[in-house]
């Protein structure tokens, strides 16, 4: 191996070191959900070591563990909970899409009085954070009968994040004008330039928005804890929740160990699904184009 | 098609910079009009006020019969084709050129679409005849083959073809160009010049036509609007703006190499003193100038109207551009540099030469008056 080769390799061995760290809770816990209770237990006390892949996996801790998961039937507790985060997540990403980009477009291409201060405050909103609004938004809520529906999960994401709406006009700003210009000459106003031209273009920030905002929602724990109160309306953070609570002991911590995994499996999948996308969007305005 | 009619058009901007001073201007329908000036002359913002994507700060735009100046850009009807193309990078050739007819079909809903087989047919048919419009305007331009490509995967002169497409596809009141060539090549520029006037020819359509370069705007223009800070300095046919230029500005911008200008004065008898000499103008030339006598004026002689090798006149060679079937020979005389244009001639750099001006159709500007051109001297007067 030449000097070059040597030391390339040594540059990549504290990034080896980094990644096997990072890597080591997730095979930790695809280790001890297949693990039988009585080794998983005693890896939880440090009694015996984990190998690389247990001796003899135990694959049906993972339908044993999302059938016990909450309800009154079996499988109906995390049949609810994952067809209740799938709407409210899916609802989330679409709100979030439309109307960030709607207002990042407003903010970069159409002109009007107070453009820049309204701007301004929106981003001063980002400052704020989320549990100050707690409170008042739960009166809100309740006010307009929205409590323990997915309603207060959902509905505000129509109404723009601030760090996307920035990420939005940001990347909008740095298309050529013409381009709205032909589009106006074409025919369309500013709904048909942002639904024809916009949106399509923005695919990047599309993707990282949708991306941020899945793994957000997906794993929010808070929110459906406020604001969702019946198991029926439990999302899958909160069902796995009251699963730790059930069977948060040491002879179920396969049982629990199996259930997590299956709740990040989307957020895993739909990273690596929108990985390019991903890495292009966050490079975006890197270099001048 | 429609005439275009600006009427004292004027463009001010927010931070008092006047763009576009009182412009009145009257296109025929079926014209084509090339606005000709340099860099920040006005002429690109006199175009995006008639396109609608700039406001009219006062006068008035007149399309056909109706007063466009609050229509917005969408609804004028105008289809332009910009410098940098403005193509939609997400969309191949065929979904460019059908952008705006799509936005322009009538409006049936989607769903009713889906419930209704009336609607159904109609947005079918419609379908169709958005296909054939762009079929036979890419024949036109001979890109049938591209329709399924990306923007990015043309070259230059192809995405000019499309953007030129785009605007064909429509029915438009008038074409409107920024600048469309000026990306291109130059063989390829030409090219593309006289395929635009070719299609001009064949639709008959009202065209309007930005350019900075004047050998562009004369190539292509029935009536040129020469433009100066805003202002227009002249209009008229490349004939009459070439031959007669309203004043110095436009000597000096249209026509390569540029027009040189001495400065002198008249004296009695029709002479002509400079610092190198003097130059009997022809008779027909100063008849009626005794009133100029003794005053400041500059005499404009285009190149072609100087010979080397003959005449009175004696200049150092200092520059000699050989074209092949011309020469540009710049000659230093009196303190002036003065180029001709003539057949190629055995001259070399650094030596002396005789030179001749000839006069028949020389221009004098009155430096006093904005350099405007003295009416008497112009060759058609005296024709």
């Amino acid at each position: 191996m030449n000097a070059r080769g040597l030391a390339r390799s040594l540059a990549f061995l504290p990034l080896t070191i980094g990644g096997a760290a990072l890597l080591f809770p997730l095979w930790w816990m695809v280790v001890v959900s297949l693990e039988t209770p009585e080794r998983a237990g005693a890896a939880i006390t440090g009694g015996t070591g984990l190998t690389l892949w247990p001796p003899s996996p135990q694959w049906h801790n993972y339908p044993d563990a999302l059938r016990e998961m909450g309800g009154a039937e079996p499988w109906s507790g995390f049949t609810n909970a994952l067809a209740n985060s799938v709407v409210v997540t899916v609802l989330v990403v679409i709100g979030t899409i439309l109307s960030s980009s709607l207002v990042g477009y407003a903010f970069a291409r159409v002109r009007f009085r107070g453009r820049e201060g309204l701007f301004l405050i929106m981003l001063g909103t980002m400052m704020l954070p989320g549990q100050v609004t707690i409170i008042p938004l739960f009166l809100l809520f309740r006010s307009l009968g929205w409590i323990d529906s997915l309603l207060p999960l959902a509905v505000p994401a129509f109404f723009g994040n601030a760090f996307f709406i920035f990420m939005y006009r940001q990347f909008i700003a740095q298309l050529p004008e013409s381009l709205f210009e032909a589009a106006r000459i074409d025919g369309y106003g500013h709904i048909g330039i942002w639904l024809r031209i916009i949106l399509p273009l923005c695919k990047p920030v599309n993707a990282i928005c949708a991306v941020f905002t899945f793994v957000a929602v997906w794993n929010d724990f808070l929110g459906p804890l406020v604001y969702l109160h019946s198991d029926e309306q439990a999302t899958l953070a909160v069902a796995l929740n009251s699963f730790r609570n059930q069977y948060g002991g040491l002879e179920d911590v396969h049982l629990l160990m199996a259930a997590s995994l299956v709740t990040m499996v989307p957020c895993i999948l739909l990273f690596l699904a929108a990985q390019r996308q991903f890495v292009e969007g966050l490079s975006q305005g890197a270099v001048k184009g | 098609m429609a005439p275009v009619i600006l009427q004292g058009v004027s463009k001010v901007y927010a931070n008092g910079v006047k763009a576009v001073d009182c412009v009145s201007l009257s296109i025929a329908d079926g014209e084509f009009v090339v606005l000709v000036g340099p860099s920040g002359c006005g002429k690109s913002t006199t175009l995006r006020m008639i396109a609608g994507l700039e406001e009219i700060s006062s006068g008035s735009l007149i399309v056909g019969e109706t007063r466009m100046n609050d229509v917005p850009a969408r609804r004028r009807n105008m289809a332009m084709v910009f410098q940098n193309y403005a193509l939609y990078p997400h969309l191949d050739v065929r979904r460019n050129m059908a952008f705006g007819l799509e936005r322009r079909r009538s409006h049936g809903s989607l769903l009713k679409a889906l419930l209704n087989s009336t609607y159904r047919d109609k947005r079918t048919a419609e379908r169709k005849a958005i296909d054939a419009r762009v079929s036979a305007a890419a024949a036109t331009l001979g890109i049938e083959s591209l329709l399924h490509r990306k923007p990015r995967e043309l070259s230059g002169g192809q995405r000019q073809r499309v953007a030129v497409g785009r605007a064909l596809v429509r029915d438009p009141v008038a074409f409107l160009f920024d600048e469309p060539l000026s990306n291109l090549d130059a063989k390829l520029r030409g090219e593309m010049r006289t395929e635009l006037r070719l299609l001009h020819q064949r639709l008959r359509a009202t065209m309007v036509y930005v350019t900075h370069d004047q050998e562009e705007a004369m190539s292509l223009a029935d009536r040129l609007v020469v433009m100066k800070d805003g202002v227009v300095q002249q209009v008229g046919t490349p004939t009459q703006v070439y031959g007669r230029p309203a004043n110095r500005f436009v000597a000096g911008f249209v026509g390569t190499p540029t027009m040189n200008f001495i400065n002198g004065t008249i004296e009695a008898g029709g002479v002509f003193r400079w610092s190198a000499g003097t130059l009997q103008l022809p008779q027909a030339r100063w008849v009626g100038l005794s009133g100029w006598q003794g005053k400041p004026l500059e005499l404009g002689v285009r190149p072609d109207q100087i010979r080397v090798g003959t005449g009175s006149s004696r200049g150092r060679v200092i520059a000699v551009e050989n074209y092949g079937d011309r020469m540009d020979v710049v000659i230093e005389s009196g303190g002036l540099r003065l180029t001709s244009r003539s057949p190629t001639a055995p001259l070399r750099e650094g030596t002396e030469s005789s030179f001749e001006l000839l006069l028949e159709s020389a221009h004098l500007f009155d430096p006093a008056a904005a350099g405007n051109s003295l009416p008497h001297l112009s060759p058609t007067s005296t024709a």
